[in-house]
């Protein structure tokens, strides 16, 4: 979708503000929201709850930008155990379980664990090679997608075929797409070509970017 | 963005959001979170001790000093830096470090003529094993908007200047594969044992924000 969570290229933000000696967490329930994410993530499959990442790119663009990161997860956390009954409203304003009220354990993955959709061991045939020259073709689709709108239309080369994955792109409800495992390719712009002038002509954008995403140039 | 930590808590998009829609109260986010995890573990679908052992994890275990053996090894051992370029994977995995957010590695090096630069343009997509979690300025709406389109202004933010001839190399982290910097060793650590040199490495220099400055002489306190 043309969110705002689809931030690179925007102006307008002001300066980047590092920070010294920063904690992991800022307070203490950025570091619960974190872990009872972490409880939720294995539920992540499950039908109706969908891609975590277009959840959270539909938080309304006002309340995405206001919003901090651990509180746009809580809020996308609390939406599912919601919307699935796990907890209810009455349950969150008396502070108390409700009789015959659903109960399912969580239990945070560990750490140690991959959790990401991982790179899949199967052989499929890549459509391209390192050295290629493609164009990241010019898709407005309504769901969640990896192809940066900067990246959309523009030219560049295959710099390394990082193996098959399944593509993480959905449709307007957040369900995959119906598309089979495919070849993840980094890609190599030209800064220049994705922003004129503005960039530095020695300058470069590496992008990964799904099979699905590119087009011969 | 570290301004709003304390700002308006409510995701008003999803519909489910009633009496605290307009009302703007600085820890009402630190209420709401605790009267959710007060209902799971009250109907007993999430153990404490487990959420502890989640934040207990990433605040004292998982973190740069990772990253930062991952590094100082590089520069010690030529081979496990070839390794390591070519196998970021499993290089880390050699010295311990993997798992959630790491599940894909790709080492990016710095040299005389390129340096690199992390960022994830679309969400905040971090290496955890070897970095931990990511720092307040990474998930910035600034930083996110900025790095793909002015890195070299970016960069001067951080106090680091790059040469009009040195490519500046920015990697947006769109899919599943995650970036780590090799900085570029500093003169004058010749003869420093592999624990010496992790010292020196910060996490900035290795999103790519930073340089390995020279050692100071005497050990850091």
């Amino acid at each position: 979708m043309n969110g705002v969570h689809d931030m690179g290229g925007m102006d307008g933000f002001g300066p980047v503000e590092p920070g010294a000696d920063e904690p992991v967490f800022h307070h203490r329930w950025e570091g619960r929201v974190f872990a009872i994410r972490a409880a939720l993530r294995p539920k992540d499959r499950v039908p109706g709850w969908g891609s975590f990442r277009y959840d959270l790119e539909r938080i309304p663009p006002a309340d995405y930008l206001r919003m901090s990161y651990y509180e746009r997860w809580f809020a996308i956390s609390l939406d599912r155990l919601l919307r699935s009954g796990l907890v209810t409203r009455t349950e969150l304003e008396t502070g108390r379980p409700e009789p015959g009220s659903p109960v399912e354990p969580l239990h945070p993955a560990s750490p140690r664990r991959a959790s990401a959709p991982g790179r899949l061991d199967i052989e499929v045939a890549p459509r391209f090679q390192p050295g290629d020259d493609v164009r990241a073709r010019n898709l407005h689709p309504p769901g969640h997608t990896r192809l940066p709108r900067y990246a959309r239309g523009k030219a560049g080369i295959v710099a390394r075929d990082n193996g098959v994955y399944a593509l993480q792109d959905t449709d307007e409800a957040g369900k995959a797409l119906d598309r089979p495992p495919q070849h993840v390719y980094t890609v190599r712009f030209a800064a220049r070509d994705l922003w004129g002038e503005r960039a530095s002509a020695r300058d470069t954008v590496y992008v990964d970017l799904w099979e699905d995403h590119l087009e011969p140039a | 963005m570290a301004k709003s930590e304390n700002g308006p808590a409510g995701a008003h998009g999803h519909g489910h959001e009633h009496h605290h829609d307009h009302q703007v109260v600085p820890d009402d986010i630190a209420l709401r979170v605790r009267a959710l995890e007060s209902i799971l573990v009250d109907k007993q679908m999430v153990d404490p001790a487990a959420l502890d052992a989640v934040v207990d994890a990433y605040e004292n275990r998982i973190g740069p000093r990772n990253g930062a053996q991952v590094v100082a090894r590089a520069w010690a051992d030529p081979a496990y830096k070839a390794r390591l370029l070519d196998d970021g994977t499993a290089a880390i995995a050699e010295i311990g470090f993997g798992g959630t957010q790491g599940e894909h590695m790709v080492v990016v090096e710095n040299t005389p003529e390129v340096h690199n630069l992390v960022v994830c343009t679309l969400c905040s997509c971090y290496p955890w094993p070897t970095l931990g979690l990511p720092p307040v300025w990474y998930k910035s709406n600034a930083y996110r908007a900025r790095a793909v389109i002015e890195p070299r202004a970016v960069l001067r933010e951080f106090g680091v200047e790059i040469a009009d001839d040195v490519e500046v190399r920015v990697w947006d982290s769109t899919a599943e594969i995650r970036y780590l910097v090799l900085p570029e060793r500093p003169p004058g650590t010749d003869g420093m044992t592999e624990e010496e040199l992790a010292e020196l490495v910060s996490r900035d220099a290795m999103i790519g924000v930073a340089f390995v400055p020279p050692p100071t002489g005497g050990r850091t306190p």
